[in-house]
């Protein structure tokens, strides 16, 4: 190399780029290459093995028997498939929407300049986001506990409430579950939007006020626009964690899980590790892939809108 | 001081919507900690004081007793040195893999540069579970299956990490800098370990605590190929905690605080760090 640099720099420096040139593509490649590497047998290969089998019958030991279009009948006539993606969506809608709207009310309060300390109440807000899940599913199972003596079955026995026993019953399992995703992401996203209002100047406020603006106004036609980007984020994040939902129906109806809870990826993991129905659940995996595909789309088509129209509103 | 900056710059002048303000983020901060607090109440009284109405609300003197009963029924301490182990081995990982990947495409040039980046990018879309199955067959067939690198090896594939050490390295470390280096007869792995690496170590502390918390926390996949109750992570663990017919919360819960606290300690050592980390992993991309 220092040859080259003796003879490139007065006269040729073509030559010197050019072999310069050689070695960035070779080592740009080469440090690039672990991971294309790990994609081709962690990714790529199983996600067209996925497709593969999902037209083969095979319990995972003996032959694969080809069965065509077979184990898509067969989970699009399972009346729990279809449960399941009833109540992915609906724990989904009820987890993340709230949160969503509060989250958004929680960042306007913190980025308020009378507020003291912030930073106080800004940990205090996050902390649910550093527990794992797993923990978050544990701890609210107790406190949703089906017994009389469970702290929320105790607190509506205030009011007069029968206790609930909520693994079982249709509502109170989805009410349990959303309240895990609720309490956990709430800071997550809060902190996030936070993000987007410290990013909004000022000015925009004072300027508003002079012509009148009430606080809703400002919310809605200042707020809420300039936060698109931070609220499009989030609104396709939450989507897509809602529909992969596992951890927290997996842990609170227990192992075998139960009609009322289950979600598509429970019905998925179910039917591979519990079952040993490798087709169906592949099947399952690629109907899962077109719902995040169609309701993350649909979602984002509404999310648009609504900053949008509330951009036309303002002007 | 504070009360004349409040009346140029106030969103809200009304003292009563102050009040509701801070009714609100005192309302939320409460619901965000009694969890944490009531974890502890249970985790520290035996069964017999929780199966009682009304339920006990302030801490007992189990807590040493619920320990020994967790300690009983699952590895907990190796459970939480395997977590250790595979958090910081794919964190170190993800880390030096993806910068050196985000260096490629931030300052190398090579031909379809912008197709392979483009293509890390649209892995990110893929669902986890749409390839679950056959990566489990995979671990099967690799003899990995109950072992700690059936974690850590896939886990060391991330295309957030790459993305984001790509928009760090492009803006923060200049070109000057590299072509100095080149004059100077360093070669391209020269370059980003010695010039590279030490101008982002911030970029390193983000991507560090977002991979390190998402593999401590993972769940599915861990419970999917580590089967053996030794190579458990903390998380498969605990969840065998809820096993039992008769379920002791006392137990349960000294065990789920006691896999929290750690985490929840340097959290609040490093929240700034944390948060900003967090926030800023999010916002963007």
């Amino acid at each position: 190399m220092s040859l080259e640099l003796e003879k490139s720099v007065p006269q040729t420096p073509k030559k010197r780029t050019f072999s310069q040139k050689k070695k960035n593509i070779v080592s740009g490649y080469l440090f690039i290459s672990p991971f294309y590497l790990l994609f081709l047998i962690f990714g790529l290969f199983p996600i067209g093995f996925s497709f593969y089998l999902a037209f083969f019958s095979w319990n995972g030991l003996g032959a694969m028997d080809f069965v065509g279009l077979n184990n898509f009948v067969i989970i699009f006539n399972d009346p729990l498939f279809w449960k399941s993606v009833y109540n992915t969506i609906v724990i989904g809608v009820m987890g993340t929407a709230p949160q969503l709207i509060v989250g958004i009310l929680l960042a306007f309060a913190l980025n308020s300049v009378l507020i003291k300390s912030k930073s106080l109440f800004r940990v205090a807000i996050f902390l649910p986001y550093v527990t794992s899940i797993v923990a978050v599913a544990i701890v609210f199972s107790v406190l949703f506990s089906n017994q009389e003596f469970g702290l929320v079955n105790s607190i509506l026995s205030i009011f007069g409430i029968e206790p609930i026993t909520w693994t079982r019953s249709e509502w109170g399992t989805k009410v349990a579950i959303s309240a895990m995703v609720f309490w956990r992401w709430l800071g997550y996203n809060t902190i996030i939007y936070l993000a987007g209002m410290q990013a909004i100047p000022n000015d925009l406020y004072e300027a508003s006020k002079i012509d009148g603006a009430t606080l809703r106004q400002q919310i809605w036609h200042i707020t809420i626009p300039l936060l698109k980007p931070f609220i499009l984020f989030t609104v396709f994040t939450s989507t897509i964690g809602a529909l992969q939902l596992f951890a927290e129906p997996h842990i609170f109806q227990g192992r075998g899980g139960r009609p009322e809870g289950i979600t598509v990826v429970v019905y998925l993991y179910r039917e591979a590790f519990d079952s040993n129905f490798f087709g169906t659940a592949s099947a399952t995996a690629i109907a899962l892939f077109f719902l995040i595909i169609i309701i993350s789309a649909l979602n984002m088509y509404f999310t648009n809108r609504l900053g949008n129209s509330s951009k036309v509103g303002s002007k | 001081m504070k009360q004349n900056k409040n009346e140029e710059i106030g969103i809200k002048k009304f003292s009563l919507s102050k009040l509701l303000v801070y009714t609100m983020l005192i309302g939320i901060s409460l619901v965000s900690l009694f969890p944490f607090y009531w974890m502890f109440v249970m985790a520290t009284n035996s069964n017999n004081m929780i199966n009682k109405t009304p339920p006990v609300v302030i801490p007992g003197p189990f807590f040493k007793e619920n320990f020994e009963k967790v300690l009983d029924s699952i590895p907990f301490f190796g459970s939480m040195l395997n977590s250790l182990i595979v958090a910081s081995s794919v964190t170190l990982g993800v880390i030096v893999l993806c910068s050196l990947a985000g260096f490629a495409f931030a300052k190398l040039e090579f031909p379809g540069r912008n197709i392979l980046f483009l293509f890390i990018l649209g892995t990110m879309m893929i669902p986890p579970q749409l390839g679950l199955i056959p990566q489990y067959f995979i671990i099967t067939e690799l003899g990995w299956l109950s072992q700690l690198k059936a974690v850590i090896i896939p886990g060391l594939m991330n295309a957030f990490g790459i993305f984001w050490m790509r928009q760090y390295i492009a803006s923060g470390v200049h070109d000057e800098i590299i072509e100095a280096a080149r004059i100077d007869g360093c070669s391209n792995f020269r370059i980003y370990w010695n010039i590279v690496i030490p101008m982002v170590l911030p970029a390193f502390a983000t991507l560090g605590i977002i991979v390190f918390m998402t593999i401590w926390g993972d769940y599915m996949w861990p419970l999917v190929v580590l089967q053996d109750q030794s190579m458990h992570t903390i998380q498969v663990a605990l969840r065998s905690l809820m096993d039992d017919r008769v379920r002791d919360y006392g137990m349960i819960l000294s065990g789920t605080f006691w896999a929290t606290v750690p985490l929840i300690i340097v959290f609040l050592l490093f929240n700034r760090l944390f948060i900003k980390s967090i926030t800023d992993g999010a916002v963007k991309s």
